[in-house]
């Protein structure tokens, strides 16, 4: 696992392949969170995560890259796209997408950011693995996840049908109980 | 492969999500930072799993858990996304201030009922005038209260004094000072 590091200075081509889609991915995050139009910072989300999922083929794990390429490209960006076109959120440029403590943000973030990458080049600089093909495949996770893994895998689908339902009673609006309608206006 | 290269990317997109989720106002934005930095946190776990060589797949699977985890939490924020919309046509977090502290600063949404401005004026002149600004909450259970008619001005006179009674109790403080 620790022995015989190679060095930085000879990168493989993995490697190579995986700081161009790791570069792909960090720039579309930053145009996620820097765009100033909505629907533009939802496609930005399609490359970053197209981005990682090329990432995560690179390192052996398949069947997690094509879950990602299912459920993020094609269900939850496909969901936030719906919360974008029924919020009736404007379409073109909008200025105020950004909040007044964006630098303060931007502060935070960086030191985020700095902190993390000194900790982790100073604590994993030594570590590296030979790339298995293989490792990651269908039968290998299935056969995990239901001989080890049963339990949280279906505790976990008790949870997806609740979050499901729970999603189903707040949006429905005929349902009594619920805030009177004449609310609308706000305080 | 150097595990420092997945773990550097993905210790950047976390921090990208982090930017993100304290600098936008809009919350589906901020939604999707929130997701940047579950992907982060995916990344870092599958990195990990592929070094230490789990025969388990523990790292892999807890990727696949969160991100069936990450599908049901866009799920519901968005709903409730909605319904914040539903109720009060905006999704702009600098808006939603319900629950800050009366009296912070720049609070646009500080009902001015309870203002502490009551004691100078602490006579007569201001307490009449507060009791209706007061009882506007009040009165939506009207249509409860039409239904027993017999019992309605007395409920009306005892919760206008009680709410005139609230409000004068800092003007007496007030007065005494």
């Amino acid at each position: 696992m620790t022995e015989a590091v190679p060095s930085y200075l000879s990168p493989t081509g993995q490697e190579i392949v995986f700081l161009l889609l790791g570069a792909v991915a960090v720039g579309s995050a930053l145009l996620v969170v820097t765009t100033r139009q909505l629907v533009h910072a939802a496609l930005w989300l399609v490359v970053s995560f197209g981005a990682l999922a090329g990432g995560y083929l690179v390192l052996t794990a398949e069947f997690v890259a094509w879950v990602q390429v299912l459920i993020y490209v094609g269900a939850v960006v496909v969901l936030l796209l719906f919360g974008i076109m029924l919020t009736r959120a404007p379409i073109g440029r909008s200025a105020d997408l950004d909040s007044g403590n964006r630098w303060v943000a931007a502060v935070v973030a960086v030191a985020t950011a700095a902190v993390l990458v000194t900790m982790v080049i100073d604590g994993f600089r030594t570590a590296y693995t030979p790339l298995r093909p293989g490792a990651g495949a269908a039968k290998e996770l299935g056969t995990s996840v239901f001989s080890t893994w049963v339990l949280p895998f279906e505790a976990l689908s008790v949870l997806l049908l609740a979050a499901l339902i729970g999603a189903i009673v707040l949006s429905r609006t005929d349902i009594p109980g619920g805030s009177p309608p004449e609310q609308t206006g706000g305080p | 492969m150097h595990i420092v290269y997945p773990a550097v990317v993905s210790a950047l997109l976390f921090s990208v999500g982090v930017y993100g989720v304290l600098a936008r106002r809009n919350t589906i934005l901020v939604l999707m930072s929130v997701e940047l930095m579950l992907n982060a946190v995916n990344l870092n776990l599958v990195a990990f799993d592929v070094w230490l060589g789990d025969r388990l797949h523990s790292g892999q699977v807890l990727t696949l858990f969160i991100i069936v985890i990450a599908a049901a939490e866009v799920g519901l924020g968005l709903a409730i996304v909605l319904a914040l919309y539903r109720n009060r046509r905006t999704v702009d977090i600098d808006q939603l201030r319900d629950l800050s502290e009366p009296g912070t600063p720049d609070d646009p949404a500080d009902p001015p009922l309870r203002r502490p401005d009551a004691p100078v004026a602490a006579g007569d002149s201001i307490a009449p005038a507060d009791p209706p600004a007061a009882q506007d909450p009040a009165t939506t259970p009207d249509p409860v209260r039409t239904a027993e008619p017999a019992a309605e001005p007395a409920a009306e006179t005892s919760g206008q004094a009680g709410h005139g009674r609230g409000d004068e109790q800092p003007a007496k403080r007030g007065g005494a000072l």
